[in-house]
């Protein structure tokens, strides 16, 4: 079957693009649309490398096909920063070290803001529960929770 | 991947047309969380994938009239999660929904999903079971509504009939001291498979137990309605020859397997202990309401 004509929003932008019907949301985001921050773990809903929002909800882009955008916002890793100026959990992972090889870091990013925006001031088991769908093989998490624990006490302060 | 066809229908009579039309080359699409691993390692190989998200009555949460709930099989975890009622009238159906995958599977799997991959450790099973839920499906010969119990007939199957698709579930509304439980046992913290799913919904009155129901998963090739165990239970105070009368008929109703996440002995025991405890956890909220 020929491809489907695709009108979504990502990133706030609206965003037209062919998607073959048995294409996954990941393949489209790092293929025709370019936009190769969304990284493929495992492809098979296990690890979160994937994740993005489709309307405001945490998924993962291997879950989902390219065709079911039709309609939605979606939201990437490339809407995280505005411009220049980075989230603060974009920054405080750069300053916490909270990543080494990388692969896992725009799921977690992902995950951690969704997590806050529901829960400003979560404990840090309800951090290590909100990332559990998010693998890390390199840091051992506890950089990763440290961060998220910080940036919510910073965004708290800050509010 | 190959040729796949996919419609979107915005009415379920055209989806049931469409899946009727395909006659058996056509799956379901609802969260797609089991659907598209499946296309992915090549089990499922669909010719048509029929969407049903943009069908109104496939992804809304409503209260009935009289209490009770009626729920989209197509209905996200995470939308009952946000729901301002749901949780707090049946929080044992919620914790088993919002027990299936992470976050991120829980922002599309959906109930109706979890029923039809017919899978005998589903999470959502057997507190929709416990909770007395009803399944309304359609298909080329109309409407009808079977209690959830009677749809799993083995794993990966189900007693659907060709062309029929399951539209939502209808929860009954809910007697005062009434509550609900689910627990399930995995070796890891999350994020992992039920060993053994337990469900159980109770009405106590006076500290009597005037109502019982109880679903048991992932020890035996279907989940299952335990009607022997919630029999154990009504009429009693879960005084402990009650729960372990009601152990013991969970005990002898598994009929499980071996494998690496336990063995046969390990899950029968498991039941009755599962029992017991959210029993336990059930007559404490009904306590509460």
């Amino acid at each position: 079957m020929s491809k489907l004509h695709i009108a979504t929003s990502i990133n706030g932008e609206p965003v037209e693009f062919l998607a073959d019907p048995s294409a996954s949301m990941l393949d489209a985001l790092r293929g025709p649309l370019g936009l190769t921050g969304t990284k493929e773990g495992c492809g098979t809903g296990d690890c979160g490398a994937c994740s993005i929002t489709v309307d405001g909800r945490l998924v993962c882009a291997c879950l989902m096909l390219a065709v079911e955008s039709e309609g939605h916002e979606i939201g990437t890793i490339e809407g995280m920063a505005q411009g220049d100026h980075l989230h603060p959990l974009q920054q405080k992972f750069l300053e916490m070290a909270a990543l080494q090889c990388g692969i896992c870091t725009p799921g977690m990013l992902m995950a951690s803001r969704a997590l806050l925006e529901k829960n400003p001031d979560p404990t840090e088991e309800e951090v290590r529960f909100g990332l559990a769908g998010n693998l890390c093989r390199c840091t051992g998490y506890d950089k990763i929770v440290r961060a998220v624990l910080e940036t919510a006490a910073e965004m708290r302060g800050a509010a | 991947m190959t040729d796949i066809r996919y419609l979107a229908p915005r009415t379920l009579d055209e989806a049931v047309g469409a899946f009727a039309a395909a006659a058996g080359a056509a799956r379901i699409l609802a969260g797609g969380t089991d659907l598209l691993v499946q296309m992915r390692n090549g089990v499922a190989k669909p010719g048509t994938i029929i969407d049903i998200k943009k069908i109104a009555e496939m992804t809304s949460i409503e209260e009935t009239a009289d209490g009770g709930f009626r729920i989209g099989a197509a209905v996200p975890a995470v939308a009952l999660a946000e729901h301002a009622r749901f949780g707090k009238v049946w929080p044992g159906v919620l914790e088993a929904i919002n027990l299936i995958g992470s976050k991120q599977v829980q922002g599309r799997a959906s109930p109706g999903g979890n029923l039809c991959n017919g899978s005998p450790a589903g999470d959502s099973v057997p507190a929709m079971i416990a909770a007395g839920a009803v399944v309304t499906v359609q298909g080329p010969n109309g409407r009808r509504s079977m209690p959830v119990e009677a749809v799993p007939a083995g794993p990966g199957r189900t007693n659907l009939q060709p062309g029929e698709i399951v539209v939502s579930f209808t929860l009954p509304p809910r007697p005062a001291g009434s509550g609900d439980a689910y627990l399930r046992m995995i070796p890891r913290t999350e994020m992992d498979i039920a060993v053994v799913g337990c469900g159980v919904s109770l009405t106590m009155a006076g500290g009597v137990v005037t109502a019982a129901r109880v679903g048991l998963g992932a020890v035996a090739p279907t989940v299952m309605l335990v009607d022997t165990a919630a029999k154990a239970l009504i009429g009693s105070r879960l005084e402990d020859a009650a729960l372990e009368a009601a152990a013991a008929a969970c005990r002898a109703a598994c009929k499980p397997i071996d494998d690496k996440r336990g063995t046969i002995v390990y899950r029968t025991k498991v039941a009755g202990v599962l029992l017991k405890r959210t029993a336990a956890i059930a007559a404490q909220r009904a306590g509460g309401n």
